[in-house]
């Protein structure tokens, strides 16, 4: 294909995917773009503490004293949960004022912890909801975050113990990379399939997360396994040199991890929409027909998309290891795969909604430990209720039933996924 | 009707290019080398593999041991493959094509056993039983699909709806101490899922594999809460009364078959019936062909006054109850209790397997066995004290699907209207 078509064809992309009624889309006020969200969130809360009332046993023996006195138990039990969830998640106000009051650096620290530690629980989801929301930006389902985070701690891992004697500033990053590598191949390997033989993603990247897990299975109790620990799969710690650095004195596990997650998400949300690469990126997502047209090249786009979502995956996976865990241990992941599809589709596939939906959901799952310890629910709840929250804007009318909000004129679909078929 | 029905045929036929045709030759090739030179040539020439033909615990339908002269058997695996190979590349056996695949694939599964099993015994048919068993939910799982992606909905979410079944299942079983209520209570469990992923991606017109994800979510966090909130603490709840092996009279006393196919729980059985029904329904009968016409080209079987919607929420609910047994597979017919995360992604194995076996019953089977097959081999040849290590064979299932999603399915074969909301004019 000439140079000079290929150009129209640019430009005509271009004048398709602008934002077009941009005096419309100026008018339009954040609530507005935000109120779904918003809402299913705080449904899900509502139907989350209905969970906590129907399944408490007190509740149930209170009921049989007296209708009243049920009703005030299922309350105070609900109460307690949440509360323990706030301060949990966010921190004890009367402390924090009263510690900022007093001025003592370490009361203060503490006294903030449980935010900080949201902070810290919220970093991997960043880079994960990332990952699955330029999956879908480009029209791929990767479904194999949670494989890719594996392949990425391993390989960041292996690189953090295994070399000696680079300083830190090269070995660190070093490690990092390595991490991002490894999530990119195993991004890889999908992508080319469903580039080159149509192999869908979605079966692809779910059959690459158990190889995943076996693999790392294997390498933990065999060639990773540290010396001393007797057959347990557990990897050796990884040196000094490979740590990302933790700002405050133990306990408190804030981490340089969270700038550079914010980083990342600055600059996949510059590639996506400021540079030419994204806008193809996005056409071949949401128009392959057209793409073809103007002369895209489908096969690259997919690939590429691919590894770098699993690129994203991989630093998830090192970022948790360099920066917290220090080894690599089976129990890794707390289902960052399935929750990442959550974060991606609640963030509405932007950078800046991922970042938001990954703080909350950070937060509510650190706030979650707690409720757990004080009231004993389990904290599996956080999966239920953000299984409801996705279902909520995922069917914004449902929503809109509920609180009777208006439709709005023209409903705006971001997420294209083709059938198992593969071409659309 | 008829000629509906070959019109809705017609787009099926299987094409095989010259480049595929080469390299599933090329392939076959490489299977019978690898025979050959990885397992043959690294076997003393007065070896003998025994396999034992019943499995154990079993005295119905026994059969003689199995000695074979490890190399020679090995041998002429090896030539079978070439052979097939090699008059791939030049001739092509057209629509033979994956039937020889499938030999060939045999051959290297054989000769596989026949060398790791050399100088000492293994039990093939005790293998071949447990691969039975452990093809159930895989093969179930892609019955649940073809039913619900041939009336046009994908439903990525049949793990989910396994594992809340499997929940449903253990509790009501153990409460009402009876293991067929028990199966109804996981069937009625998994409906009610579909009847979600139905009003989601049918009423409200979300993209259905964003709704088979909310369910996927939903239930591994439901069943996850329950089992740390009461079933761990309350034995009661989770202490089922399985299925036992029913043999069938007098086909149980076939040897080798018997014991493999006719000895087995209801499952297997539900199973193979199932197949039969769903075969014939979906092929045969005139709801079949609606079924399979609101899949294909909605627009026209609502011309022809099919109700699409309704179609399609029977296809989704029918997928739901198939899905309700496999979940309930586990903890009344293997297992026994109830452990979070049990399905272990056999319900994403599943929709490979339908995927596989082309959206038909009859091909779902195979792959399912296909797969239970792998499965079985992995944690028997663990205890064989094989040097390749017990992570590598389970991962064989896994890479088997990917090889067959890339190399063997060819595209476009998928329900055409697959995927896309109906929305009526």
């Amino acid at each position: 294909m000439s140079e000079e078509k290929k150009d129209l064809g640019q430009e005509i992309l271009k004048e398709i995917n602008q934002d077009h009624p941009k005096t419309e889309h100026t008018k339009k006020p954040f609530l507005g773009k935000a109120a779904i969200p918003l809402l299913a969130i705080v449904t899900g809360l509502i139907i989350g503490a209905l969970m906590i009332a129907v399944t408490s046993q007190t509740v149930y023996a209170a009921f049989g004293d007296s209708i009243g006195k049920g009703f005030v138990t299922a309350f105070t039990e609900i109460g307690t949960a949440y509360k323990a969830l706030f301060t949990g998640a966010i921190g004890d106000p009367i402390r924090m004022i009263d510690a900022v009051k007093l001025g003592d650096a370490k009361e203060i620290r503490q006294a903030f912890n449980p935010f900080l530690e949201s902070l810290v629980q919220s970093t991997p989801y960043i880079f994960a909801g990332l990952a699955v929301a330029l999956g879908f930006r480009s029209g791929l389902f990767n479904i194999g975050v949670e494989g890719q985070l594996f392949i990425g701690a391993a390989c960041a891992t292996f690189v953090g113990y295994s070399i000696t004697g680079l300083p830190a500033w090269i070995h660190m990053p070093l490690a990092f990379l390595a991490g991002a590598l490894g999530g990119a191949l195993w991004g890889f390997v999908p992508g080319f399939l469903k580039a080159k033989t149509g192999g869908h993603e979605v079966i692809n990247t779910i059959m690459m997360n158990w190889i995943a897990f076996r693999l790392t299975e294997w390498l933990l109790s065999g060639p990773m396994t540290r010396p001393e620990s007797g057959g347990m799969p557990i990897s050796p710690i990884i040196q000094k040199t490979a740590e990302i650095p933790q700002f405050f004195p133990s306990p408190i596990r804030f981490h340089l991890g969270f700038f550079i997650a914010l980083a990342v998400a600055y600059l996949i949300w510059w590639l996506l929409f400021k540079t030419t690469w994204g806008l193809n990126l996005r056409t071949v997502g949401t128009n392959p027909r057209a793409a073809r047209y103007a002369g895209l090249s489908t096969t690259k786009s997919i690939i590429l998309a691919m590894s770098l979502s699993g690129a994203l995956a991989g630093m998830a996976g090192a970022v948790q290891i360099l920066a917290v865990n220090r080894s690599m241990a089976l129990g890794l992941s707390s289902g960052y795969g399935f929750d990442s599809i959550a974060l991606a589709l609640i963030g509405n596939t932007h950078p800046v909604g991922v970042v938001l939906a990954s703080i909350l959901f950070g937060t509510l799952r650190n706030g979650a430990t707690r409720m757990m310890v004080v009231s004993s629910i389990p904290i599996d709840i956080v999966d239920v209720v953000q299984a409801i929250i996705l279902m909520f804007v995922a069917a914004p009318a449902i929503i809109r039933s509920i609180y009777h909000l208006r439709k709005p004129k023209q409903e705006e679909q971001q997420i294209f996924l083709s059938g198992w078929g593969g071409q659309s | 009707m008829t000629t509906n029905s070959r019109v809705l045929e017609h787009k099926r036929v299987v094409e095989i290019s010259s480049t595929r045709r080469i390299v599933i030759g090329i392939v076959e090739i490489l299977i019978g080398l690898l025979i050959y030179l990885a397992f043959a040539a690294k076997t003393t020439a007065e070896a003998l593999t025994k396999f034992v033909m019943t499995p154990g615990g079993i005295d119905q339908g026994s059969m003689a041991d199995w000695i074979l002269p490890s190399k020679i058997t090995l041998t002429v695996l090896a030539v079978i493959s070439l052979v097939i190979g090699i008059f791939q590349l030049i001739r092509g056996f057209k629509k033979w094509t994956n039937l020889m695949v499938g030999i060939c694939a045999l051959c290297l599964i054989f000769g596989f056993l026949v060398w790791q099993a050399a100088g000492k015994q293994l039990n093939l048919a005790g293998m071949l039983s447990s691969a039975v068993l452990l093809a159930v939910p895989i093969t179930l799982g892609a019955f649940s699909g073809i039913l619900a992606e041939r009336s046009g909905i994908i439903n990525i979410s049949i793990e989910g709806m396994m594992l809340m079944a499997s929940m449903a299942a253990a509790v009501v079983g153990s409460v009402t101490k009876n293991p067929w209520l028990g199966l109804l209570g996981g069937i009625l469990s998994s409906i009610l899922l579909a009847l979600i992923l139905g009003v989601l991606s049918i009423k409200y017109k979300v993209n259905q594999t964003i709704s088979g994800t909310v369910i996927n979510i939903f239930s591994a966090g439901l069943t996850a809460f329950i089992s740390q909130k009461f079933l761990q603490h309350i034995q009661g709840l989770n202490n089922p009364k399985m299925f036992t092996r029913v043999p069938l009279p007098g086909l149980a006393n076939i040897p080798l078959i018997g014991p493999i196919l006719f000895n087995q729980n209801i499952f297997v059985y539900l199973m193979f019936v199932i197949l039969i029904i769903l075969q014939l329904a979906l092929f045969q009968t005139r709801w079949g062909l609606r079924l399979r016409s609101v899949g294909e080209h909605p627009k026209a079987a609502d011309t022809l006054g099919i109700n699409v919607i309704r179609t399609r929420y029977m296809g989704v609910i029918l997928s739901g109850l198939v899905a309700g047994i496999a979940g309930a597979f586990f903890t009344l017919g293997s297992v026994g209790r109830f452990d979070e995360g049990m399905t272990a992604g056999k319900g994403f194995i599943g929709l490979a397997a339908m995927i596989f076996g082309n959206w038909m019953p009859i091909g779902a089977i195979g792959a399912g066995m296909l797969f239970g097959f792998a499965d079985a081999i992995g944690s028997k040849l663990s205890l064989l004290g094989s040097a390749i290590p017990p992570q590598f064979m389970a991962m064989a299932p896994y890479l088997i699907t990917m090889i067959v999603l890339a190399g063997f399915i060819g595209k476009g074969q998928a329900p055409a209207a697959e995927g896309e909301p109906y929305e009526k004019e």
